[in-house]
């Protein structure tokens, strides 16, 4: 038997049991509260400081506010980027249920292309999904109304007020400039790398090339935060506190954005670099790259049809020309071959040759490009005329090592170390050079044959238009070597002071001042009588140049006419100039990618930019570059 | 003559109140309306209507009260009979909401016949026990076994496990004290713990899930476990003393869900944190012991078992309840007696509360 009564009458005894179970069920209720009881002392009292501490996570959440974008402008003030506001149309890809039932339903109140969704979907790859991307950038105010109104239909779609950077000049220096961009995997790992991370919370681009890049964390600023109090849907309730963000630093260039524009224009639709620096501080006047791109197109993130176009364009806007291509400067090298000559005692500045317009070296011939030659040729003509056996004879006479050795401190084949990435060494020819170029041993050898053309800035000689434009100011400034910057200063944000860049002479060279004087005159000379005579006549100030023609290939001892080589296959023109003459404010370096004769192309261009810098003086219309050199006209190999 | 009636009529009404509960109750709505107001008041304010419910609910107990335990009787038969048919119809008709068919269309309303049985199920097996009362055997506690799982079972099927718990709980603690056998009871335990893993079967996935999710609730922060973590910060963050009324950080943020139901419970430890919980303890162990007291007082044994049960059913409802919120019982759908928001669950405590009132006023008049 299961149950101990057969009978359940009401009884004393069956009383006293039910008592009992009273008390028993009592002494279990007791029992139970008190499992509920230590529970509360482990949670209140004991667990206390956690669950606050997950309580305040909960509510508090620190909302990131970007700093402004500190804003560029060249050494007049004139604004090469800033910032504005514009709206945005923003989706958090973790909030939408359906992203393409969404986008679509967008569509239809806010115009969003398919190159809209494209960029979308790249953003989404990229970036974490309760972020918040945009769809649409700069919404009009007809668009904004519109989503407003409709705006309880689409949860996790917001309009948001962002800052844009703008790039008001287009083109122009957006080589030197750089531009912006969404910020990607490298850059999170640089950010990192530069204990940066809290700094880049909420901010979504980062400068990629040129200055945006190299000054990113002047430029960027300190974010700000809000604490702000949160709900379970994750909305703000209510700010509790604010500490506002300092805008980025702002920069103040070297560059004279007037002059890049003139110089810009001088070279058309030609390819080619000019860099302009001022000797005294080694502050960059105007760096041109053309053809040139419009950084505007990058800022978020760039049409596939314009990044195709930039990049398989077989003029290469991409490309810096002014840094990373390097070119043999032809007879622009000839005033340093000139001052290492006098430097190092191989020549004096009256001794002469006769030039019988050639050089026979081991049983090989080099020519000079003036049948005949130039006859008594002193360093003077051997200059202004460009005379190619006079440097034939200094090159084999100096040797390569003491050409090499006297080159490299004017930083021929090593980066200027300009406060921009992206800048090629170039080559400064040496047997040590070649020994490792070279893996094979019988091409490791240096040949005497090479050291003959090297003078003549040919053979291996390859130097980028700065490096060119670099030894010109060294040259004008007696020796004296400052560092090529692009940022004259930083001003700082919050209290307004300025940090000078680069105000120390890296170097000085302590070359003879008659030696310096020597080739200076010498310079002035081909401007005046010489090679580069036609482009500066008339000039009202007083000038020093020298033109180069740098081969693309070799002739092989037949004629060069220029007409009948394909244009990418022609010379390259080259011209480096200074001005005025007693106390230098400019020296420059000019490049035209095959423009044949560096007087014809390369030189009007760099007479127009110092007619400007120097006289204030603009161009008449584009018309120097037609007005084609007779077959008379001075020019060198 | 109608001063005079009145007068009569009030005295009536006393005569059938009991004042320790009474008091113990009023302590609870008190603190129930203030902890919804906060819970509520930014939102919808619920604290109206549920003192419409706390109205509507104290009548019912006042008419209640006024019932003899006799009377009371007959109405256990009528009671279960139409709850269960009403499950059934369920079963084959109900409404399916958030999947699981709890729902009667009426037509112009719906109810929830599950409800009825919390009452009904108890009075039902009391009945039984109180007419087999002169030769009980084991046939009638296999009876009253049967009576239990019917309502029980299809409660459980629908599927509402907080319901079914209370109607089990219910049913059971009437057998428990019309004498069912330690041996029996503890045989059922080891029998029930042996079969569990069977059981773990019959759940359904959410209910299996609700059970893992207390077990380790960070294993599913953002779904099933966000109820319990978000509760247990709530309670935690409360410390000693609360952080003070309408101060919760966690429920004026809504980070704790169904705050001013079956978690409102959240609401008020956050508050008012482990001296509230203790005065809380308190008011419902003064409850349960007013209850049993009044079981142990009562003159026959559909009174003792009906009140006992009634009793441990506060206790059932609260322990649940508590333990729920306080992540150390799996989440079902178990309201805080007499605090939580809801006029159909009032319904059923005041009228339990209504019947131990009857029983403590009618105990002599049943000896005379």
């Amino acid at each position: 038997m299961l149950i101990r009564h057969s009978s359940f009458n009401t009884t004393d005894s069956d009383l006293d049991r039910f008592r009992n179970r009273i008390v028993v069920v009592a002494a279990l209720v007791l029992l139970a509260f008190g499992v509920l009881l230590a529970r509360f002392v482990y949670l209140q009292v004991i667990q206390h400081d956690y669950y606050t501490t997950r309580a305040e996570d909960n509510r508090i959440s620190l909302v990131p506010i970007p700093p402004n974008r500190g804003t560029i402008v060249d050494r007049n003030g004139i604004v090469l980027a800033r910032n504005y506001s514009a709206f945005t149309l923003e989706i958090t890809p973790s909030k939408v249920k359906d992203l393409d039932a969404t986008i679509d339903a967008l569509a239809t109140l806010v115009d969003i292309q398919p190159k809209d969704k494209r960029r979308f979907r790249k953003l989404l790859e990229e970036s974490k999904s309760f972020e918040s991307l945009p769809i649409r950038a700069r919404l009009s105010d007809e668009e904004v109304a519109r989503f407003a109104a409709n705006r309880y239909r689409f949860p996790g779609v917001e309009v948001k007020a962002r800052l844009f950077r703008q790039y008001p000049l287009g083109p122009s220096a957006s080589h030197a400039i750089g531009y912006i961009n969404r910020i990607n995997k490298k850059d999170l790992e640089h950010i990192e790398a530069n204990d940066q991370a809290a700094n880049y919370k909420g901010t979504d681009h980062i400068g990629k090339t040129g200055l945006e890049q190299k000054y990113e964390f002047h430029l960027h600023g300190i974010t700000g935060y809000e604490r702000v109090e949160i709900d379970a849907g994750g909305r703000a309730v209510r700010g509790l506190s604010r500490t506002a963000p300092v805008s980025g630093n702002n920069l103040t260039l070297t560059l004279d954005i007037k002059l890049q524009e003139i110089a810009e224009k001088a070279f058309g639709d030609r390819r080619g670099a000019l860099v302009a620096i001022e000797p005294s501080t080694g502050g960059i006047l105007a760096l041109v790259s053309t053809p040139s791109f419009d950084p505007n197109l990058f800022i978020d993130g760039i049409r596939a049809e314009d990044w195709n176009e930039l990049n398989d364009s077989p003029n290469r806007p991409m490309i810096n020309r002014a840094l990373n291509g390097a070119y043999p400067p032809g007879s622009t090298f000839k005033p340093f071959m000139a001052l290492a000559a006098l430097e190092l005692g191989k020549r004096t500045a009256g001794q002469a040759i006769a030039d019988p317009g050639f050089f026979n070296f081991g049983g090989h011939t080099f020519r000079d490009d003036k049948k005949g030659g130039h006859g008594i040729v002193d360093m003077y003509k051997s200059i202004v005329e460009s005379c190619d056996t006079y440097y034939y004879i200094l090159a084999n006479d100096m040797g390569i090592d003491n050409i090499a050795r006297f080159m490299a401190p004017l930083g021929f084949g090593s980066k200027t170390g300009i406060d921009i990435d992206g800048e090629s060494a170039g080559v400064l020819p040496s047997p040590e050079w070649k020994k490792r170029r070279f893996k094979r041993r019988e091409q490791q050898k240096w040949f005497a044959g090479e050291t003959i053309s090297i003078g003549i800035g040919q053979g291996y000689n390859a130097y980028t238009p700065i490096q060119l434009a670099q030894a010109t100011a060294m040259l004008v400034n007696n020796g004296v070597l400052f560092r090529p910057h692009l940022v004259k200063y930083i001003t700082d944000s919050k209290s307004g002071a300025k940090t000078m860049i680069e105000p120390q002479p890296l170097r000085s060279l302590h070359w003879k001042k008659e030696h310096v004087e020597t080739i200076k005159k010498a310079m002035v000379g081909v401007n005046k009588e010489g090679t580069g005579a036609r482009a500066f006549a008339g000039a009202e100030y007083t000038s020093g140049g020298k033109t180069g023609t740098a081969q693309v290939f070799s002739l092989k001892g037949s004629e060069y006419k220029a007409s009948q080589i394909k244009e990418h296959l022609r010379d390259h023109a080259l011209f480096i100039a200074f001005a005025p003459v007693d106390e230098p404010k400019i020296a420059l370096a000019v490049l035209v990618e095959n423009g044949g004769f560096g007087a014809q192309s390369a030189a009007p261009i760099a007479r127009m930019v110092l007619d400007y810098y120097l006289l204030g003086k603009k161009p008449k219309g584009a018309a120097q570059e037609d007005e084609a050199a007779t077959e008379e006209d001075p020019h060198d190999q | 003559m109608i001063n005079d009636y009145l007068r009569r009529f009030r005295a009536g009404l006393v005569a059938h109140l009991d004042l320790p509960l009474l008091l113990i109750v009023l302590c609870l709505m008190t603190i129930g309306l203030f902890t919804i107001y906060s819970a509520t008041y930014y939102a919808t304010n619920r604290t109206g209507d549920q003192v419409l419910n706390l109205a509507v609910g104290f009548i019912l107990m006042l008419a209640v009260a006024r019932l003899s335990p006799q009377k009371l009787m007959r109405f256990a038969v009528p009671l279960y009979v139409a709850g269960v048919v009403l499950l059934v119809l369920v079963a084959l008709f109900g409404i399916t909401v958030n999947g699981s068919r709890r729902w009667l269309s009426l037509g112009f309303t719906r109810i929830q016949p599950s409800e009825i049985l919390k009452i009904a199920t108890p009075l039902m097996i009391a009945w039984y026990f109180q007419k087999h009362e002169a030769a009980l055997n084991t046939r009638h506690y296999i009876g009253a076994c049967l009576l239990l799982l019917i309502p029980f079972a299809l409660i459980a099927k629908q599927p509402d496990l907080g319901t079914a718990v209370l109607v089990g709980s219910a049913g059971f603690y009437v057998i428990f004290f019309a004498g069912l056998s330690w041996k029996v009871i503890i045989g059922l335990v080891v029998a029930g713990a042996s079969a569990a893993p069977f059981l773990w079967h019959m759940l359904h996935d959410y209910q299996r899930r609700r059970i893992l999710t207390l077990l380790d609730p960070s294993s599913d922060p953002l779904g099933a476990g966000y109820h319990i973590i978000q509760s247990t910060i709530a309670i935690g963050s409360g410390g000693s003393f609360g952080k003070g009324w309408l101060e919760g950080t966690q429920t004026h943020l809504e980070f704790i869900p169904e705050r001013h139901t079956d978690f409102i419970f959240a609401v008020f430890s956050e508050e008012h944190g482990l001296l509230g919980n203790g005065i809380l303890l308190v008011l419902y162990l003064m409850l349960i012991g007013r209850g049993l007291i009044i079981a142990a007082n009562a003159s026959t044994l559909f009174a003792r078992v009906l009140a006992g049960s009634i009793s441990l059913s506060f206790f059932t409802y609260a322990f649940v309840n508590m333990g729920m919120v306080s992540g150390i019982l799996p989440v079902v759908g178990v309201p805080l007696p007499f605090m939580s928001y809801g006029g159909t669950a009032l319904v059923t405590l005041f009228l339990g509360l209504g019947m131990l009132m009857s029983i403590q006023s009618h105990r002599m008049l049943v000896k005379q």
